[in-house]
């Protein structure tokens, strides 16, 4: 596939997660225009960390949510927040609105909705996160050909 | 001087509890030639202010643990702290934001941060200093 196809592809790509509400075009963008010669892989450097934070934020929100003897909400509630702020602020829409959804149920002590929203809340991090992969890998390529991302306006 | 070269020697302190928001904020800055450093509470806040160190420009988070944005920033105020101090917080409760106003701030931005945001910002600055 030549470079300009694959541009497209990767555009095309970008803007089917915006309009599936898995990404927040303006967020997501404001980060890609953060990246410049000095910091090429900026928004890639940005979104690992965010898987990061979010696989540690998943595991210790299974674990507050297990506790036989007793859901610690602050807990919960203070987890969620976290993963909230940096869902929101990588453009993870979908995500944190499920954080926010965790938080209303904390806030009502009510354990079954939690642990149904925590179910909801991982199957949606694993969309948005096999969906950035597949953007990342689309850069990958791009670069190996010797081109260079388009840089997007949301003008569509 | 032209406001950009201003700009080149403004420093800034970025005080958030997540790590991806340091981030963010942290090269949104850089990229506006700010000289910035981050801290993770509150307290680290006063802490480095205790040090000796001065910033024109502060952007606190609200919560955070140990010692939270507005009480870091009455703090910081009590200590004779003028620099600019931006709550940035995803509150949007009238209430709240009036309550981290009145702890000392200068202006408070719903986060995260944009270019837009963060150059209306730096122009405050620059004009106050000018």
């Amino acid at each position: 596939m030549e470079v300009g196809q694959m541009q497209r592809q990767w555009v095309d790509y970008t803007k089917s997660l915006f309009m599936e509400g898995l990404l927040n075009g303006q967020q997501f963008l404001q980060l890609q225009q953060l990246q410049d010669e000095n910091n090429p892989e900026f928004v890639f450097e940005v979104v690992s960390l965010f898987f990061e934070d979010s696989e540690r934020l998943l595991k210790d929100l299974t674990f507050a949510l297990d506790q036989k003897g007793g859901v610690d909400f602050q807990k919960v509630d203070a987890l969620a927040h976290q993963f909230k702020g940096s869902s929101s602020s990588v453009g993870a829409l979908r995500v944190s609105n499920c954080c926010l959804a965790l938080r209303n149920f904390c806030l009502e002590q009510n354990t079954d909705a939690c642990l149904r929203c925590l179910q909801q809340l991982k199957q949606e991090y694993c969309l948005v996160k096999n969906k950035l992969e597949t953007l990342f890998r689309l850069e990958q390529q791009i670069m190996a050909a010797g081109g260079s991302i388009p840089m997007m306006e949301l003008s569509f | 001087m032209a406001p950009h070269d201003l700009a080149t020697q403004l420093t800034a302190l970025v005080v958030d509890d997540n790590t991806i928001n340091r981030r963010i904020h942290q090269k949104l800055l850089k990229n506006a030639g700010v000289k910035n450093q981050a801290v993770g509470n509150g307290k680290e806040a006063v802490d480095i202010h205790c040090y000796g160190q001065s910033f024109n420009l502060i952007l606190m988070d609200m919560d955070m643990p140990i010692m939270n944005g507005i009480e870091a920033t009455k703090k910081l105020r009590s200590m004779g702290i003028c620099s600019m101090i931006v709550g940035v917080s995803s509150r949007s409760m009238e209430s709240e934001i009036q309550e981290f106003m009145d702890a000392g701030l200068d202006d408070y931005q719903v986060k995260p941060l944009t270019n837009a945001k963060l150059t209306s910002i730096l122009d405050k600055i620059n004009h106050s200093m000018s």
